[in-house]
């Protein structure tokens, strides 16, 4: 099997290392061959392309060319807010030969034809036999999968699954003995980036995700965006707020709940860096 | 030495704007043999056309080049002024300098020289150029109408009015189409049955007309008033003629579950079945796919019941052919699934239902008797959503056009909710109100003003269940886009119109084009909105793209007024395009060998062998002959013929060739 690049992004090195931490010990768990790739930068999100176009797609377009020429045919994204970045760079300067030429002047290299797999994706093209596997640990509990915004919008520049109501991850989720709950809120958007400009508003966009989850019995919410679980887990305190009644689902990465369902401990998972506890007798059904 | 007329035609600025026309004009002159050369604004206009005649009559021209539009648009009129101008009409070439060249290249030298190239070919081809006469055919006059909805109804009513024999095939058990199911009609609010039934009855008792319902175009062979068309009769295991349509099979037929197609799937019908109780003919067919005979073997209750021993569960299929002069296409369209609509649940939720179950729900003769009921539990809805161009103008969805009759009958819809039911509340949420018509915007008007519906101008981002309750989250534009969000009891779809199932493959065998959508394409959007691109088949309704049954009805009859000047005449003029093997006097008689290598590639079985026999009788020579009025034009056979004794009329090889030599300039 070729060796997948990872671009881990500042998330996964700073406020979502246990997002990091469970994707390497989850690939290891695997068999899955995944480096990181050598001296990336940042991808510019949330604010590059709010200031300037061109750093929007420069920023990006480096990190692509970095993996192109270090040997990597496939990139792996775990980061929501990167795999967006990185994907709309690569969708408007494929689609402009103008501006790809352009870019490649500012950043003085070639963008390269890296293709750019978010973990689902990443998953279901490599982990799927090797999960069913190693699956030691089924984790029997009724989860809502929660995929927000960036890993399915724009339409035109993210080719997944069913737009409105994805399925990657309630298929993923399955393979680790879950039960992923049908739900309205899937794709609703949490607050996003906003989670320290105007936490109240994410407190009351992410209480509606979770009263609509809790409420139809999800135990846990499985993510695979650092902003979706800072938001859900961190902000946890302005989320309950604006609740019936407070929630103690926990937050859980994909690759954590994965992980564990492989074997690996939660704390080999980063579990204990969750601002909402996590308990498998919890969450799971009697 | 040739005399030839060069008139190049500015189009406006449609050429005019990128080609040097009068340079082209000056250019032409100087080619050998050209007489005059002259370019004038509207060429196809009145004085445009007699700037040709006149140069035809004091020059003496023996041919003509307009450079202009596309030969599809205009070579008639131009060959028709040659003709009155006394020139025989196949002596007129087109230089088709409008889509060939201005509209696809940037003003400069290089286009105008391209559009004197085009002009040059055609001189040279011109100089080659034969006379040729029209070849006369006869017309069956005896029409086919495909599809036994309104439009289908309609035109056949009038075909056979006029004095024809009309073929009418319809797909299902009855005809009708959706207008049968519809329950009032905007903006009068007449009852569709009312108005619709009388007509079906109409089409079943006319003498000129023959139905054939549970039918289907299988295949379609000829060409203008000369079609051959294959039907299949779809066996229904019912004779028609035994049968009395007395019910006793429906009554004791033990499949009673199979959801009804008539009511929108929202009701139940039972195996053999009569779609509604106002079905033309009213008489059952069994539905093999459910009856538990055709899946067990065992049952045959309505056999036993039916009194007139009607019932004929082995007859198969039966294949007929008719010959018809015309065919008028009428298949309608369907309404998107609300499965399509993953925003609004995929289809998962009952009580989210498209327009069309909605009418069912309100017709009298409905699943629930004209009451509004909830399909899940069955209960009045107090609070009801219309979502306007669910799918429809909506690249996102594949579907950017507008569906027309959304914006009419969604109003129609909250109108009857709020009749039906007067303590209801309604909403509808839209972009645009499209109420373009007669009686429309007032009718819209209405429906605000008078019956308290509420418009919100924004669109639903979101519907989900929620505790037995379907929240809808939209946005109000007018208010600054705000957010909204109700919990609705029910919500009704007004979904795209599509395409029929099975639009496609129709066209194919029927050999007319179609768009992207599937739906039909007319031969002109504006000045030929009834006719295909295939001479003698004509369209009406739905199958075209969405219509309300108004515009339906009136090009149904435009279609059929286009059959009946078709069937006025004993004989067709047709364009002598033809391949002719060439004959010479004895002892040649030709230089075909008699090899009949084009008998079997010809497409359209338009050749035969000839023999050729002297005074005794006594065979000379075996030559191939072609019927011209088989003969499509398609010039397989000439580039097939081994000894190039095959040419193409209007087209020869000697024309071509100089046209062709002409381009590069030798």
């Amino acid at each position: 099997m070729e060796k997948v690049g990872l671009y881990p992004g500042c998330s996964l090195k700073g406020s979502s290392r246990e997002y990091g931490e469970s994707v390497v010990a989850l690939a290891r768990v695997l068999n899955l061959p995944l480096e990181e790739i050598k001296d990336w930068n940042c991808c510019g999100a949330s604010s590059a392309h709010a200031v300037s176009k061109e750093l929007s797609l420069a920023l990006p377009a480096r990190i692509l060319s970095l993996a192109a020429s270090q040997g990597y045919k496939e990139l792996l994204v775990p980061c929501a807010a990167c795999f967006s970045r990185l994907k709309t760079a690569q969708h408007h300067l494929k689609a402009d030969d103008t501006l790809c030429k352009k870019i490649e002047d500012i950043i003085g290299a070639e963008v390269g034809g890296v293709k750019i797999l978010s973990v689902m994706e990443w998953l279901e093209k490599y982990a799927i036999d090797a999960i069913k596997e190693k699956m030691t640990h089924p984790i029997k509990a009724r989860v809502a999968c929660y995929y927000g915004c960036l890993l399915v919008r724009p339409t035109g520049v993210i080719k997944g699954d069913r737009v409105e109501d994805p399925q990657s991850l309630d298929n993923l989720v399955k393979l680790a003995g879950a039960t992923p709950i049908d739900w309205a809120f899937k794709t609703e958007c949490c607050g996003g980036g906003m989670s320290i400009a105007a936490t109240e508003t994410v407190g009351k966009l992410s209480a509606a995700v979770l009263e609509d989850a809790t409420h139809r019995g999800a135990k846990a919410i499985i993510v695979d965006c650092p902003m979706c679980h800072s938001n859900l887990d961190m902000r946890r305190p302005y989320i309950n707020k604006n609740m019936e009644s407070p929630s103690a689902a926990p937050v859980l990465y994909i690759t954590q709940l994965l992980g564990m369902a492989c074997g690996l401990t939660p704390d080999e998972v980063g579990v204990g860096r969750h601002f909402v506890n996590y308990k498998e007798e919890a969450i799971c059904q009697k | 030495m040739s005399k030839i007329g060069v008139f190049v035609c500015h189009c406006g600025e449609n050429i005019g704007g990128t080609v040097d026309c009068e340079k082209v004009a000056q250019e032409a002159a100087k080619i050998p043999g050209v007489e005059v050369s002259t370019d004038y604004k509207y060429m196809c206009s009145d004085p445009g056309q007699t700037i040709i005649k006149n140069a035809i009559k004091e020059k003496g021209l023996d041919g003509v080049v307009v450079a202009a539009c596309s030969p599809r648009m205009h070579e008639s009129t131009f060959r028709a002024a040659c003709a009155e101008a006394c020139l025989n009409p196949y002596m007129c070439e087109i230089a088709n300098i409008r889509e060939h060249c201005s509209w696809v290249h940037e003003k400069g030298e290089a286009t105008t020289q391209k559009a004197l190239d085009l002009v040059r070919m055609q001189v040279e081809k011109v100089k080659k150029d034969l006379p040729l006469s029209t070849i006369k055919v006869p017309v069956t006059k005896k029409a086919l109408v495909i599809g036994g909805g309104i439009a289908g109804i309609q035109a056949a009513l009038d075909i056979a009015n006029a004095g024809h024999k009309v073929i009418l095939v319809e797909k299902e058990p009855s005809i009708g189409g959706h207008m049968a199911q519809l329950s009032e009609t905007f903006p009068t609010l007449d009852c569709s049955q009312c108005i619709l039934t009388p007509r079906m009855v109409e089409v079943a008792q006319h003498p000129n007309i023959t139905l054939y319902t549970y039918a289907e175009v299988e295949g379609l062979e000829g060409f203008i008033g000369n079609f051959t068309a294959r039907i299949r009769l779809k066996a229904r295991s019912v004779d028609l003629e035994k049968c009395t349509g007395c019910g006793m099979c429906t009554t004791k037929c033990p499949t009673k579950k199979v959801p009804s197609e008539f009511n929108a799937l929202m009701g139940l019908r039972t195996a053999i079945y009569v779609p509604s109780p106002q079905s033309v003919p009213n008489k059952p067919t069994i539905d093999k796919e459910h009856c538990v005979y055709y899946k067990t073997g065992k049952c045959k209750l309505c056999e036993k019941v039916c009194p007139t021993g009607a019932i004929t569960f082995d007859a198969p299929d039966e294949i007929i052919t008719e010959e018809v002069g015309a065919v008028v296409v009428c298949t309608g369209f369907d309404v998107a699934p609300t499965s399509e609509f993953s925003e609004y649940g995929y289809g998962r939720y009952k009580d989210v239902i498209t327009g069309l179950q909605f009418e069912r729900l309100a017709s009298a003769s409905g699943p629930t008797m004209g009451e509004i009921r909830r399909p899940s539990d069955g209960t009045v809805p107090k609070k009801i959503v219309f979502i306007a161009c669910a799918g429809s103008r909506d690249a996102a969805k594949g579907r950017p056009y507008c569906s027309k009759i959304c914006c009419m009958y969604t109003a129609k819809h909250a109108m009857l909710y709020q009749h039906k039911v007067h303590d209801g509340e309604s909403y509808v949420f839209y972009m645009d109100i499209r109420a373009g018509g007669k009686n429309y915007d007032e009718f819209v008007r209405r429906a605000i003003e008078e019956d308290g519906v509420n418009y919100i101008r924004g669109r639903v981002a979101r519907v989900y269940e929620r505790d037995g309750k379907l929240i809808v989250k939209g946005v109000d534009t007018l208010l600054g886009g705000e957010q909204v969000e109700i919990e609705a009891d029910m919500v009704v779809l007004a979904t795209a119109g599509v395409a029929n199932k099975g639009a496609e493959d129709l066209a194919q065998k029927l050999h007319i084009s179609y768009d992207k959508y599937n739906f039909f394409a007319e031969a002109h959007p504006k000045l030929k909105p009834v006719e295909t691109n295939t001479a003698g088949i004509f369209l009406a309704g739905a199958c075209q793209s969405p219509k309300d049954i108004p515009d339906t009805v009136a090009a149904a009859s435009g279609a059929a007024v286009k059959v009946a000047a078709l069937f006025s005449k004993d004989q067709l003029l047709r364009e002598p395009v033809v391949a002719v093997v060439n004959r010479m006097p004895p002892p040649v008689f030709s230089t075909c060998v008699g090899c009949s290598l084009c008998v079997d590639i010809c497409p359209y079985s338009a050749i035969t062998m000839e023999n050729i026999k002297d005074r005794a009788g006594n065979v000379i020579k075996t030559v191939a002959s072609i019927n011209p009025g088989l003969c499509q034009g398609c010039g397989t056979c000439v580039a097939f013929c081994r000894s190039k004794s095959i040419d193409l009329q209007g087209f020869s090889n000697e024309e071509m060739y100089s046209s062709v030599m002409a381009a590069l300039h030798e």
